[in-house]
């Protein structure tokens, strides 16, 4: 079998034994790639357990620079003996097999149609380290090493990033140095490289920065003026809080006293956790909370409480694998009615979907001032796949002087000069009312804020046309929240087409890549990315304007689509559900299949027409 | 009814206090509770306590779960933001909204039901957590608003109205306040304004977690022979431990004077807490005893009432977290957004 040749496009996946210490030289090996210039896109892929079960880390490398999951692997960097077979299986006819060879594996463990390279990595290291715990963990530099050679990646960028890492440190960096030589040593004569597949320097990374979206989100919430967090541990969202805790030590604390410009509470529960975020909305400070699907589901009755009561709050939901605790430490975005309809009665909440970190920065910034704006709870919903893997993005950007929208409170001069203030009184017409904040004004604003029904006034009241006021007030505000929330963005087929997607969240760079390879095969989409709910006029305007639009969600319900469904009152018909929910990152492959299959069964009838453009203008 | 408004009309002899209130400042709604429910005496006695402490009404926000209870924040203090919350979950609301503004009262009302049951967990960790706050249990040993269910707090062997016989041991707060590291302890009763007056102004006064169980008898389901907390049983049984009067500089308000020793203990604001001791020997600023105290009482089928513990010098959540001494909801953009060039800076460092 021919081996695989590729140059800067290809995937290497690493199989690791969880608690053995190769994330950080997993983590190397990606970004040495990177500070060569070519695009990457790491994923861990991970149990939920702590130890000695296994781990993976897939690294794409794509010039092109196709951050999505491709499906597929090229190398197998397999460490792990538990995952052998499977992990061999996964390869690709021609793809490359690095093992450690020290203990001898019989034949039938190999596959005739692949590249076996073996490394006797154990014993090389008990060679060298006497210490049990550096045995471990330097092999797992010593095949960087030999990686580097194999797949011609500089040593110097890897010392570089050995250097940062290490500053201050000069034993570690020495000794991390001199096992990413034993590993290069070894494989200049002992193995044979280059491989067909290898990286070479180019220039397609530019501006671009590489970080992760929880790490992102908690920096937005920074920016975005959050001084109050409320927390309880549950994965993929506690690297949202602690990494909140990092950067408010960094930057939020006052130079002249000390003191911190923030307060961060681990609570004891998710109910507790945002009943705190519910008190700080209430007393006028910006606060959130992090967590997953089921935090989101002890939170209801709060949310509930926060809708009815008109109150800002903020909740990044990292979306992971359910229901219950379905799979823990996999992606999905499968949280879309819960949190759309979260709590008992009629509720209705704005979410934001953001496409990678950079958007989680922004959109985390954009929550605090929405919700400051409609007075109620609004959702930021990413997931496990960009909120806990690095993915390369757009650097941050903050306008020069951005004020935060702090919304519709009246101050004590305002009250003072007699200004009208009924807490609960459409006076715009937007459906936002007016609120005060407690110790305000001696003797005018203050009210009563409860989750039972009242008037305009706050004034507790039982009446069927005051709660009707209120609920439809509501529903006014929710339209108003439309216009506000990010706007979807529409990219054009290059042929006129009766066929549109629509698709969100960490489903973007597979679904770019996707749109590109189905337009290889002669079907053009035009695609819209939605990026919020409420959703606005355009979206509607856009399944208006086309016979069939798939929507592509990684969940078994078709969410997306019931969401859409439900509040436009659009055919179902029309719209195609395109599903992805094995817990695994969705792939360009995976989308390009599924439409295709789905445009022969349903030709000739949706053969592109001409001019859905027309009417999108 | 609630939205009756009580006439705005004032005397205009009333008497002032130093901030210029007087006690008609500090009422509420006209109150919907059962006449004769034990929680209006309490909210009659939080006016009172407010009135005489000199505090600016809006200056107090109060915050309530669900229950008869917790109702009551609407009929005191009418000039404070009020916030009737969800079913025991009071104190975490409460805690955030302490974290958002360290510059207002926090007062804190809830129920048995409220507190020791659904919520017991949220006022566990808000007792250890040192929040800054006068939380108020009004006890009555029912579900009042739900129609007579034991609450958690009923004694075991008490009869319900219906005749059924509680089998449940109960949850005793203030042996869960001491333990759990409230820094200020007391147990009240309703029907004795004298004793709970001082209770709750100490309370508002004090620097930390402030913990007050008042037995409040409920009327309609729970003041019958075989109560526990009827007012009948509770008169019978009541041993008062101290008694606080509450000294700030300056004007003394002096509570009922009972006979026994008095301890003055200095708080951190340099108000003085005078407490007066029926016991000789008894020492509300050491918490062991308070504990040993209690059960003794408990043992004995007694309700010990008063202040059983106080930490003079105690701080709270703020001073843990190092939170900035300007409130959390009044800083700005300059004071909360690193900027442009920190975000560059960031930009670059992440490639
Ligand atoms: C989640 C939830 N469960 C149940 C209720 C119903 N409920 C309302 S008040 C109450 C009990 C109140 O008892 P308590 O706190 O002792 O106050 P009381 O009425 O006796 O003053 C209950 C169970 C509710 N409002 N919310
Ligand atoms: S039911 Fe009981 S607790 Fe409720 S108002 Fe009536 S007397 Fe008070």
């Amino acid at each position: 079998m021919k081996p695989i040749e590729a140059v800067n496009d290809f995937v290497v996946k690493f199989a690791n034994v969880n608690g053995s210490g190769s994330a950080s030289a997993n983590e190397l090996f990606a970004k040495a790639i990177l500070r060569m210039g070519v695009p990457v896109s790491p994923r861990n892929i991970f149990p939920s357990n702590i130890q000695g079960l296994p781990t993976w880390y897939e690294v794409r490398v794509s010039e092109a620079g196709w951050l999505g999951r491709r499906g597929g692997i090229d190398m197998m960097v397999a460490m792990n003996p538990q995952t052998w077979d499977t992990d061999v299986a996964e390869l690709e006819p021609g793809g490359y097999l690095f093992y450690d060879s020290t203990r001898p594996l019989p034949p039938s463990k190999f596959r005739p149609d692949i590249q076996v390279i073996g490394m006797p990595l154990t014993e090389i290291c008990n060679a060298v380290y006497s210490d049990p715990r550096q045995r471990q963990l330097f092999k797992n530099i010593v095949y960087v090493g030999a990686l580097s050679v194999l797949l011609e990646i500089e040593p110097q960028v890897i010392e570089k990033l050995f250097g940062e890492q290490y500053r201050g440190k000069e034993k570690l960096l020495a000794s991390n140095v001199q096992a990413l030589h034993l590993g290069r040593d070894f494989a200049h004569e002992h193995l044979k490289g280059p491989l067909g597949i290898r990286v070479r320097r180019a220039d397609q990374v530019g501006d671009r920065i590489f970080i992760d979206g929880n790490s992102a989100a908690a920096l937005g919430c920074v920016y975005g003026g959050a001084t109050v967090a409320a927390w309880y541990p549950i994965t993929p969202s506690s690297s949202v809080a602690e990494a909140f805790q990092k950067y408010c030590s960094r930057y939020r604390i006052d130079p002249a006293t000390g003191q911190n410009r923030f307060a961060i509470v681990q609570a004891e529960d998710e109910i507790a956790s945002i009943g705190m975020v519910v008190g700080a909305g209430w007393n006028g400070a910006r606060a959130f909370t992090a967590t997953s699907g089921p935090g989101v589901s002890l939170m209801t009755e709060f949310i509930g409480l926060a809708y009815f009561a008109e109150i800002p709050v903020t909740i990044i939901n990292v979306q992971r694998g359910g229901p219950s605790t379905g799979m823990p430490t996999r992606t999905q975005q499968a949280d879309l009615l819960s949190c759309a309809y979260a709590s008992h009665g009629d509720t209705r909440h704005v979410l934001l979907f953001p496409e990678d970190p950079h958007e989680c920065f922004e959109h985390a910034a954009a929550a605090l001032d929405l919700a400051d704006r409609l007075q109620t709870p609004v959702f930021v919903m990413t997931d496990l796949d960009i909120g806990m893997n690095q993915r390369l993005c757009r650097p941050f950007a903050w306008e020069e002087g951005r004020a935060y929208d702090r919304g519709k409170v009246m101050t004590a001069q305002e009250l003072e000069a007699g200004k009208d203030f009924g807490r609960y009184k459409d006076v715009d017409g937007d459906g936002i009312p007016w609120r005060t904040l407690p110790g305000t004004h001696p003797t005018r604003g203050s009210y009563f804020t409860r989750g039972t029904t009242r008037d305009p006034y706050a004034r507790y009241s039982e009446r069927g046309p005051d709660y009707i006021y209120n609920v439809e007030r509501l529903l006014r505000k929710f339209r108003t929240a439309a216009t506000l929330v990010p706007q979807p963005l529409l990219r054009i087929a290059s042929q006129p087409t009766r066929l549109g997607v629509l698709y969100f969240g960490s489903t973007s760079p597979a679904m770019a890549e996707a749109l590109g390879a189905l337009e290889e095969e002669g079907v053009h989409l035009d695609a819209m990315r939605l990026r919020a709910f409420p959703f606005p006029d355009s979206v509607a305007q856009f399944i208006a304007a086309h016979d069939k639009v798939f929507v592509v969600e990684q969940n078994r319900d078709a969410q997306m689509r019931s969401l859409l469904v439900n509040e436009l009152e659009v055919d179902p018909a029309r719209l195609v559900k395109v599903l992805h929910f094995d817990g695994t990152p969705i792939t360009a492959r995976f989308i390009t299949a599924a439409i295709l299959r789905q445009v022969e069964a349903m030709a000739p009838r949706a053969r592109p027409r001409p001019a859905a453009q027309e009417l999108l203008k | 009814m609630t939205y009756l408004a009580k006439p705005p009309l004032h005397h205009p002899t009333l008497e002032k206090n130093r901030v210029g209130y007087t006690r008609r400042d500090y009422e509420g709604k006209i109150s919907t509770l059962c006449a004769g429910c034990g929680h209006d005496s309490i909210s009659a006695a939080i006016v009172q306590a407010c009135w005489e402490l000199d505090i600016e009404p809006h200056r107090v926000a109060k915050l309530s779960g669900i229950g008869c209870s917790s109702k009551t924040p609407d009929y005191f203090l009418g000039a404070s933001h009020g916030f009737n919350t969800v079913h025991g979950r009071m104190p975490s609301v409460l805690t955030g909204a302490n974290l958002a503004n360290r510059d207002l009262l926090y007062l804190g009302v809830s129920g048995d039901g409220d507190s020791a049951s659904i919520g017991l967990g949220q006022f566990a960790h808000a007792m250890r957590r040192g929040v800054r706050m006068a939380y108020i249990v009004e006890n009555n040993g029912v579900y009042g608003l739900t129609k007579g269910q034991f609450s958690a707090t009923a004694d075991q062997g008490s009869r319900s109205k219906k005749g059924v016989v509680n089998s449940d041991s109960p949850v005793d707060l203030v042996g869960m306040a001491l333990q759990l590291g409230a820094t200020y302890v007391a147990r009240g009763f309703s029907g004795n304004k004298g004793q709970l007056v001082p209770l709750i102004k100490g309370a508002l006064q004090h620097g930390g977690a402030a913990f007050i169980d008042v037995i409040s008898p409920c009327v309609a389901f729970n003041n019958h022979p075989g109560s526990t907390k009827s007012y009948d049983y509770v008169r019978e049984h009541n041993e008062a431990v101290s008694r606080i009067d509450f000294i700030s500089p300056g004007a003394e308000i002096t509570a009922e004077a009972g006979p026994g020793e008095v301890v003055d203990v200095r708080q951190h604001d340099d108000t003085l807490l005078r407490l007066r001791s029926l016991h000789a020997g008894y020492d509300p600023t050491d918490r062991h005893k308070a504990m040993a105290c209690m059960q003794e009482y408990q043992a004995r089928g007694e309700i010990a009432t008063g202040l059983l513990y106080v930490d003079p010098l105690a701080t709270d959540l703020h001073l843990a977290l190092n939170t900035s001494a300007l409130p959390l909801n009044a800083l700005g953009e300059g004071e909360l957004c690193p900027g442009i060039a920190a975000l560059d800076k960031l930009n670059a460092a992440l490639r």
